[in-house]
């Protein structure tokens, strides 16, 4: 091993502090609601809790799952991620997997008609009249089909199925297969690793969501976590009102939310070590063939 | 001539019996794609025509056909009233802000990210720093919120106990900018080096020991090989970031922003729905949103055109 100039270690030295800064300050923020959340709301709200838990306490939670709507919203969430992402996969791949294939007569047809999209949408209030027009207000149906396929995973979709070679699909054309078998028994298995990331991709973008489930949905049975999320911090955040759906003598206002933020956060952070290389590695196809 | 015509004849009629069994060949390809695009249809292309909402007086019980047409009166309208210039304003500002600060300081990240030696260290880094960005609007606004709380909220907890005086920084207009664009940098910067560190990954290693031979520092080597071999792909980020400029949404700024806070906090998504989806003027609303999409659809154009170009060159 080479000797280390003196500029170099103190390079590394400045480098090394730099990067635990940068891992405090990303970190901190989610500690913080973490320890807040188990803390008294007293502690809480009397500047107590910096780093660590006070007067270690579960009545956030408890608090928090009392009340219906968490549970309820919980169950909408996870319905609203598995189905929608189960709908938004499956549409992708069929675009992605037919618009791959160049023997197709309209093939630029269907290619125009989705990029289209990509360069320009009609905005807000057309989409919300046209999804009123459709009879789908205040309802899951609308809620799922609404944003079910993006462009930008379709061809990155379309992408990969383009990697395949074509000599898979004439030698199983051959044996008398027909497109759907070719789809769903060669090119889907060859598709693996591109699914997955896919998948989470929309996966996260389902669960994350919450500007459409807010003005779609009116009953408080179907809303999702992160309206009613959103709800509490608005509230939070607008002056003071007295009417609200929570019961605050036990908790205060800030561990109730913590407790709501780490129940409604920690499945995606507790699958994130697991998942990130797949998110990571989408980002680059995209970067070459964007 | 009528040979060459008969021929033609011929070739039209020939092709059109080849599409034909073309399209009978293909036709499971055309059901499978048949789901996709009625999608595309009736949640892309049928909002398009309540576009025409823009150019009417909308009234719910005469409907979008039969609204009456009214012209440009809304775009008048707007760009006459007192809000189109601070939208605009503000749309504009935080975009600057965005690419002076959090588009160098992504870059500044970057190269430190790639001059981190241990492997596992570098690693572990970069998988925390990924983090944020896969926390959900609502989630951040909501610790923005609780942090900034004026009562009890670390931030003025901290303040307090430095003897300062504690104060509700979301409600005082002239500091949304910076919170807004701090939660932005948070989320943001972590998961925005991916795309530098893996252009860094490309630069050829012989060029970082030919230079180390040659008793080229660290600095030396960031600055002439590390920077100029990421500057296409720094170029192209940068020309998207402008690009894209006018699709800065709604979803975050209207978490945390208030009446108070508006003349700094509202840009144009925000105010198309909160015209629109809140005060229920449908056509100003529908107006304001055709506006930026055209701008931002010839803004889009411009920097693909312009990125294509430059990616062309950075490949030599």
């Amino acid at each position: 091993m080479k000797r280390k100039s003196k500029g170099g270690i103190i390079f590394d030295v400045v480098l090394t502090c730099f990067m635990l800064v940068l891992v405090f300050v990303t970190i901190y923020p989610l500690w913080y609601v973490l320890v807040a959340s188990f803390s008294s709301a007293e502690a809480v709200t009397t500047g107590k809790v910096i780093f660590w838990v006070k007067d270690f306490c579960t009545d956030a939670y408890a608090q928090a799952f009392r009340t219906k709507n968490l549970i309820t919203a919980y169950e909408n969430t996870i319905f609203y991620s598995v189905v929608g992402t189960f709908l938004s996969i499956s549409m992708t791949c069929l675009g992605g997997y037919v618009t791959s294939k160049k023997r197709l007569a309209g093939r630029n047809i269907f290619i125009t008609i989705i990029m289209i999209t990509m360069w320009f949408s009609a905005g807000t209030m057309p989409t919300y009249l046209n999804i009123r027009n459709l009879g789908l207000m205040n309802t899951r149906t609308g809620i799922l089909l609404l944003g079910a396929v993006s462009a930008f995973y379709l061809i990155l979709m379309r992408t990969f199925f383009e990697g395949v070679p074509d000599a898979m699909e004439e030698s199983a054309k051959i044996d008398g297969a027909s497109d759907f078998t070719i789809f769903l028994k060669i090119y889907l298995p060859l598709s693996g690793a591109a699914i997955v990331t896919i998948i989470l991709y929309y996966f996260v973008d389902r669960w994350n969501g919450y500007f459409w489930s807010m003005i779609l949905l009116k009953d408080e049975s179907k809303i999702p976590l992160q309206v009613l999320l959103k709800k509490l911090v608005v509230e939070m955040n607008a002056t003071y009102t007295e009417s609200s759906s929570y019961d605050y003598t036990t908790t205060s206002r800030e561990t109730m939310i913590f407790a709501t933020i780490m129940v409604s956060t920690l499945p995606i952070v507790a699958i994130y070590p697991f998942i990130q290389r797949f998110f990571v590695k989408g980002v680059t196809v995209g970067a070459v063939k964007g | 001539m009528r040979k060459m015509n008969e021929g033609a004849i011929n070739r039209v009629a020939g092709s059109k019996q080849e599409l034909l069994t073309r399209v009978l060949r293909d036709y499971q390809l055309y059901i499978m794609i048949t789901p996709v695009m009625v999608w595309y249809i009736v949640w892309c292309y049928f909002p398009m025509y309540g576009l025409q909402l823009a150019f009417k007086d909308y009234s719910i019980f005469k409907g979008i056909n039969d609204s009456p047409w009214v012209g440009v009166k809304h775009f008048v309208i707007f760009f006459s009233g007192p809000y189109a210039w601070r939208v605009i304003k503000n749309t504009l500002a935080i975009n600057i802000l965005n690419i002076f600060i959090i588009f160098p300081l992504t870059i500044f990240v970057a190269l430190m990210i790639n001059e981190v030696r241990c492997k596992w260290f570098k690693t572990s880094v970069q998988t925390i720093i990924y983090l944020p960005h896969f926390i959900s609007a609502v989630v951040v606004a909501g610790l923005v919120v609780t942090f900034l709380s004026p009562s009890s909220g670390i931030v003025n907890v901290i303040i307090a106990a430095l003897g300062g005086t504690k104060t509700y920084f979301l409600a005082v207009s002239g500091y949304f900018r910076t919170i807004f664009l701090t939660m932005r940098g948070w989320q943001s910067i972590g998961f925005g080096t991916i795309i530098y560190t893996s252009a860094m990954c490309a630069i050829d290693s012989s060029l970082y020991e030919a230079a180390e031979i040659d008793g080229a520092g660290r600095f030396s080597r960031i600055w002439n090989i590390t920077l100029p071999g990421i500057m296409p792909t720094i170029a192209v980020m940068l020309i998207m970031k402008i690009g894209h400029m006018l699709q800065l949404g709604s979803e975050s700024i209207i978490l945390l922003y208030q009446p108070v806070t508006y003349e700094t906090a509202d840009v144009i998504s925000s105010y198309v729905y909160r015209v629109g989806l809140l005060d229920g003027n449908y056509s100003l609303s529908t107006a304001v949103g055709l506006f930026n999409g055209v701008v931002a659809l010839i803004l889009v154009m411009i920097a693909n055109k312009i990125s294509k170009n430059i990616s062309e060159v950075g490949i030599w």
